[in-house]
């Protein structure tokens, strides 16, 4: 069977594969200096971490750990410094679209401009907005329902890894060979074989199926949980809502993940061995792409975008010092949401000529969509009325997200119309809408929840004065970055161009720029916000447990939770059931403690997840050896995982009697 | 018309009013009235109506949406935390008829936007002949529409005429109030032809076609480009779409008649290589039924049409194997598009061979005029 | 829960701590799992209901399949499946014996499946049907051969799982793990007989 390095203009070498050293960037002064300080920071952070000895404190504590709260924390750190590369690629696209006017080629040619918008918006989904919203899910739902651990503690120590692998093989990619230049989807024609014959492509499809692994995993570990390790009482119907949300988010996972396995396995199949699915001739059908990938990117979004609705749904009602109004309809939004996610993927690509019945049904179920989200607007908004609405970070994120989410939903109820999406379709407008629900809505839920929970995490506060610059930072640049493209799509202007020739359009570009500006200062504000909180951490302690009387079960116990997040699992009567506990007298037990069941910590997930990545390696670069190898490697060591049977252990009674007299202590000494 | 003239606010500025400079980019107005929201503002009757929709349907949503916007700031200084006075009802979370009205509320608007998203789809379906002109004009009975069909190279744009046997590259042109039909593919990767001012986007896709009906109702020089993404040469995938008096129209056409150089097969698969920011070419003479064979992913001479393979596809495929040449392909691995020996057909040796698709062929579901679902 | 429903509402913690004994959400998460793998399978059928009658000019399944050899090949994934579940009935029963012996049955029928399977695929190749010639040879591939794949990784569970039980009995994790196989086990059934019926007998129709 002739092989793929018959079309590949590669030289495919036995040892290295297609790689040479010719793959490394050298001739990019960018990218080379991209490396170098990264390198260096690199180099710095790995001896840092050597000089104070914290090596075997990582692994031990963190890297090898099952517990979900440290899993939910690095998956999002993972998830903002991500972010930080998502957001250089964002500036470097600003930077190239407000200078190549006039016949100027800007600063970035076309291979490395098509590869930054691809890497971005991959980047941006996959492993910025991904991490964050499973990280807390991770965190969260657990002690939201009261109970110790997830379902599957390995699971989810793997999952992480698994995802972080993906990551590591995006960044790969910025400094040995090349990212797909496709656009974040990698639509065949173009990235087949014959359109895109280099790694890019294969970085994408690598990166994306082994971060998929730990997406999917992590999908059916928090569906478990939450329907099988609920507090005591807790009906479903009782559950907070942030965990409805989470379990349809991870319902829409399960159900929408295996699709973008299966597509993107297709798609290799046609770049590695040579099928015919996806192609122009021998009877493949590019169109089938499309529809699979939206079938899969559709749910996606809501995916990102239904546990932020928890999280809003959380903040106002505990700021506003109030039962949530409407809860049941606010479940049940939810669940319609849920469905109707599956049945408007065609509203992607009304303009590839589907016929008018078809394009109305898709256009319709997709405004029917609005219904649900729009009583979740109002059960926030009647939340609010006759309540207490305490204005700290959390909740200014809220109201700013319940003006701006509105504005991106008429916008995205405006492309639903499919007349009106044939002139704004592909435009900068649609750009602005999706950045103004993904942005207005997911970031800004993310950086509501970090506020919000960060006490419960770390046992101090965050900083609020640079936490306000961020805030406002954000905000008024996400307006200035944002308002631009709407207005240029107006101006029939397309996405993904390089250059332009109408110098009319300069300005919208230098005010869109100015925006991304404000929003990189809001980047630097949060993280001297978090600096600045860590340094002043004393200032900002809180030893309630429950820092803005808190409504839900995580505010019962302490900050930062003991492993064992609850020494007693909490009994549940009421919807929200720490309001209900606080509200009845509830006295902390202080005595009679027991041992407590918890699962162990194991170093096979990191093992898995760097055989991953050499596995992956491997297959982009055409180093045979190095897959059959890493693939073996997988089975051999998943297959020994399996021969450790003692996974778990006790805490012993002395050490939670410890913990709870602390806890214990640290009370009195704050009621004194 | 299209093309904006430079606002004022980008000319360079007297030193002693700097102000004016700040006063006008504060000014959101004054920065859109300097420029033209041709989507907002287009010359052709499709495009007019779905710019009406567009209004329509952001008004309609305007009517939930500023309430909403409103109450959220209202409720939000109202009930904030000093805000002693204002009623607080800490245990109050359920009304049914405020239920009613959030949920009803949005979808009376669902369904009156839903209402005129079904008949503005189907009147505004670009596979529908057209049947106006403009608002008051109907398209006179017996009409022939302008037939213009469009083929997306990489990285330019490919327009043949077959009425009247020229080609240009990256130049459009028609009369102003003739109806256009558009037929479009794609070499290679798919693209999306818009002319925004004219009618909304279609994509051009290899080995399907699409369709696209519109008018152009005022004469002018127009912006044309590829609306979706299709590799390293798309930025530079413009072309110039003018709006021309009949008599223009004619000397257009007369024009590229003159222009020596023939559309050949031979021609078009040196065009088709791949090639950025190219200028107008003319092509004098077109070799018939070339845009189907691009469809059928037969220009290369010795390929076998799609549309044959797939005809063949449909009948008795156990009976193939005894037609001359049907047995298993020798080679193990086709890595160019198969050859006749592949399939068994002889080669298509005259142009007229290409079997011509008209819009009632009786295999019409097998050829790959492709829609989704 | 209605079990609350009397419980004093002052009552914060019960005075036996609920526990969730280990795995007893394996189950759950398994079946989870498998509806997830169950959606790949309804990836690649959809593309064969595509892409399924699209020769390109070359052979069609009429010609290519052996309609008697992929009977052969059903029955002996059907009587593994008939197998496995003599092997769950002596796992219930705590007869390690036998219940191994019928695990080897199993694992041996599976392999007979896989190298058929793996001839037929050898045939077609051979007769120059491979995966690139057309878009219904590769769904038709990837289709079956995901599910021979499928097989392979349940055959290798079966002995790793046949070794652990060896070694440490029919403890809990062990039965829970057998059930966990034996539910994939009849899943792949499942998904052949669609394989069976849509591919192979509705492709000898058309």
């Amino acid at each position: 069977m002739a092989s793929p390095m018959t079309v590949s203009p590669f030289a495919v070498s036995p040892l290295f594969g297609r790689f040479t050293l010719e793959s490394l960037p050298l001739h990019e002064p960018i990218v080379v200096a991209t490396f170098v300080a990264v390198a260096l920071g690199g180099a710095a952070l790995l001896a840092a971490l050597t000089k104070f000895k914290l090596w075997g404190y990582l692994w031990k504590e963190w890297f090898t750990s099952v517990d979900h709260k440290k899993i939910g924390i690095m998956y999002m750190i993972l998830g903002i410094v991500m972010l930080l590369r998502g957001f250089s690629d964002a500036i470097m696209m600003r930077l190239q679209q407000a200078i190549a006017f006039g016949g100027s080629e800007g600063y970035l040619n076309a291979h490395h401009y098509d590869q930054v918008f691809t890497a971005h918006g991959v980047i941006m989904i996959f492993f910025v907005a991904m991490p964050i919203v499973t990280g807390l899910m991770n965190y969260v739902v657990p002690l939201q329902i009261g109970a110790r651990d997830v379902s599957f503690p390995f699971l989810n120590n793997f999952s992480f890894w698994m995802t972080a692998s993906g990551a590591v093989l995006v960044m790969m990619s910025l400094f040995v060979g090349e990212f797909a230049q496709t656009g974040w989807l990698a639509m065949p024609p173009l990235s087949g074989i014959a359109a895109s014959p280099g790694v890019g492509v294969d970085y994408y499809i690598w990166a994306l199926q082994i971060a998929g692994v730990g997406t999917l995993l992590s999908g059916v570990n928090l569906i478990a949980t939450i329907v099988k390790m609920r507090a005591p009482g807790m009906s479903m119907m009782k559950m907070p809502i942030f965990c409805w949300t989470s379990l349809c988010t991870n319902i829409l996972i399960v159900a929408a993940f295996p699709v973008l396995t299966a597509v993107l396995a297709l798609l290799s199949l046609d770049r590695y061995a040579g099928t015919a699915f996806f192609t122009n001739t021998l009877g493949g059908n590019p169109m089938m792409y499309v529809n699979l990938i939206w079938i899969w990117g559709h749910p996606e979004v809501y995916i990102l975008i239904l546990p932020m609705f928890g999280v809003f749904s959380e903040v106002t009602s505990t700021f506003s010092g109030k039962r949530l109004f409407g809860y049941t309809s606010m479940v049940y939004a939810t669940l319609v949401i849920t469905i109707l996610a599956y049945l408007v993927w065609l509203h992607h690509f009304f303009t590839m000529g589907s016929g008018a019945s078809v394009n109305s049904f898709f256009g319709i179920t997709t405004m029917i969509i609005s219904i649900p989200t729009g009583a979740k607007i109002f059960n926030w908004l009647f939340t609010m009325y006759r309540g207490r609405v305490r204005f700290e970070l959390p909740m200014m994120w809220t109201v700013a997200f319940m003006i701006t989410f509105t504005l991106g939903g008429m916008t995205g109820v405006l492309l639903a119309v499919p007349p009106a999406d044939f002139v704004l379709h592909n435009s900068l407008f649609l750009v602005a809408h999706f950045h103004n629900v993904i942005i207005g809505g997911v970031l800004f839920g993310a950086f509501a929840a970090i506020n919000y929970w960060w006490p419960k995490a770390f046992g101090f506060k965050l900083e609020t004065t640079w936490g306000k610059r961020s805030f406002w930072l954000w905000v008024s640049g996400f307006y200035f970055a944002f308002v631009p493209l709407y207005v240029l799509g107006l101006m029939g202007v397309t996405r993904r161009l390089r250059t332009f020739d109408d110098p009319s359009l300069q300005i919208w570009f230098i005010i869109a720029g100015f925006g991304a500006f404000l929003i990189a200062l809001g980047i630097a504000a949060m993280l001297v916000q978090f600096y600045v909180s860590i340094r002043d951490r004393e200032q900002l302690r809180d030893v309630t447990g429950d820092p803005w009387n808190g409504r839900t079960l995580e505010w019962a116990t302490s900050s930062p939770p003991p492993d064992y997040n609850f020494a007693f699992t909490p009994v549940v009567h009421d919807g929200d059931a720490w309001a209900d506990m606080k509200a009845r007298g509830y006295q902390r037990p202080i005595s009679g403690y027991r041992p407590i069941h918890m699962p162990s910590n194991t170093g096979t997930g990191v093992i898995l997840a760097a055989l991953s990545v050499a596995f992956g390696t491997g297959m982009i670069w055409y180093v045979w050896w190095l897959a059959v190898v890493s693939i073996v490697g997988i089975l051999a060591v998943a297959i020994g995982h399996t021969f450790n049977y003692k996974r778990d252990f006790y805490i012993p009674v002395e050490d939670v009697t410890r913990h709870e007299d602390a806890r214990t202590t640290a009370l009195m000494g704050a009621v004194a | 018309m299209s093309q904006c003239s430079t606002p004022a606010y980008l000319a360079p500025m007297p030193a002693r009013r700097p102000f004016k400079r700040l006063i006008a980019a504060a000014l959101l107005p004054a920065l859109l009235s300097g420029c033209d929201l041709v989507v907002m503002n287009p010359m052709g009757d499709v495009a007019i109506q779905q710019r009406n929709l567009v209004i329509f349907a952001l008004a309609l949503m305007l009517l939930i949406v500023i309430p909403v916007i409103a109450l959220v700031a209202l409720f939000a200084w109202r009930y904030r935390a000093s805000n002693t006075d204002a009623r607080y009802e800490p245990d109050w979370d359920h009304s049914t008829q405020l239920e009613l009205v959030i949920w009803s509320a949005p979808l009376l608007i669902v369904i009156a936007l839903g209402a005129v998203t079904w008949t503005g789809t189907h009147l505004l379906d670009p596979y529908r002949p057209l049947e106006r002109l403009d608002a008051t004009r109907p398209v006179a009975a017996g009409t022939k529409p302008l037939q213009v069909q469009v083929v997306a190279l990489d990285w330019k744009w490919l327009f043949i005429y077959p009425e009247y046997g020229i080609a240009t590259v990256n130049e459009l042109a028609a009369p102003v109030d003739r109806p256009i039909q558009f037929r479009l593919t794609s070499s290679s990767v798919m693209n999306a032809f818009y002319v925004p001012t004219l009618a909304g986007m279609i994509y051009a896709m290899p080995s399907m076609e699409t369709n696209l009906h519109a008018v152009i109702n005022k004469p002018g020089n127009y912006a044309g480009f590829s609306a979706n993404y299709s590799g390293a040469g798309f930025s530079g995938m413009r072309f110039r779409f003018h709006g021309l008096d009949d008599a223009g129209f004619a000397a257009w056409v007369a024009q590229n008649r003159k222009a020596p150089l023939p559309l050949s097969r031979a021609n078009y698969l040196k065009l088709e290589k791949p090639t950025e920011k190219v200028p107008v070419i003319r092509f004098g003479r077109v070799q018939p039924g070339l845009f189907d064979a691009v469809v059928n992913q037969c220009v290369r001479p010795g390929t076998t049409c799609m549309s044959d393979m797939m005809r063949r596809d449909v009948g008795d495929s156990a009976a193939m194997t005894h037609m001359p040449g049907m047995g298993m392909p020798q080679r193990p691995r086709p890595q160019s598009p198969l050859t006749t020996s592949d399939a068994g057909a002889a080669p298509p040796a005259k142009p007229a061979d290409i079997r011509q698709r008209g819009p009632a062929a009786p295999d019409q579901s097998r050829t790959p005029h492709q829609k989704p679902l | 829960m209605s079990e609350m429903a009397g419980v004093n509402r002052d009552l914060f913690h019960l005075p036996e701590e609920p526990h969730h004994p280990e795995g007893s959400s394996t189950m759950l998460g398994f079946w989870m799992y498998l509806m997830s793998d169950c959606l790949i399978f309804a990836m690649l059928f959809a593309t064969y209901g595509v892409l399924g009658t699209s020769y390109a000019g070359g052979p069609g399944p009429r010609e290519l399949f052996d309609l008697p050899l992929v009977a052969l090949n059903t029955s002996m994934l059907l009587l593994s499946s008939i197998t496995y579940g003599f092997a769950m009935l002596n796992m219930t029963e705590r007869r390690q014996g036998p219940m191994l012996a019928w695990l080897a049955v199993t694992g041996l029928f599976g392999l007979a499946f896989l190298s058929i399977e793996l001839y037929e695929f050898a045939h077609l190749i051979h007769e120059g049907a491979v995966p690139q010639r057309s878009a219904f040879l590769s769904s038709f591939f990837t289709l079956v051969g995901t599910h021979g794949l499928h097989v392979l990784f349940g055959t290798i569970w079966l002995v790793v799982l046949m070794v652990q039980v060896r070694l440490k009995g029919l403890i809990p994790a062990n039965c829970r793990r057998l059930m966990c196989l034996s539910l994939f086990w009849h899943f792949l059934d499942v998904i052949w007989i669609g394989v069976f019926t849509f591919v192979y007998l509705m492709g000898m129709l058309r």
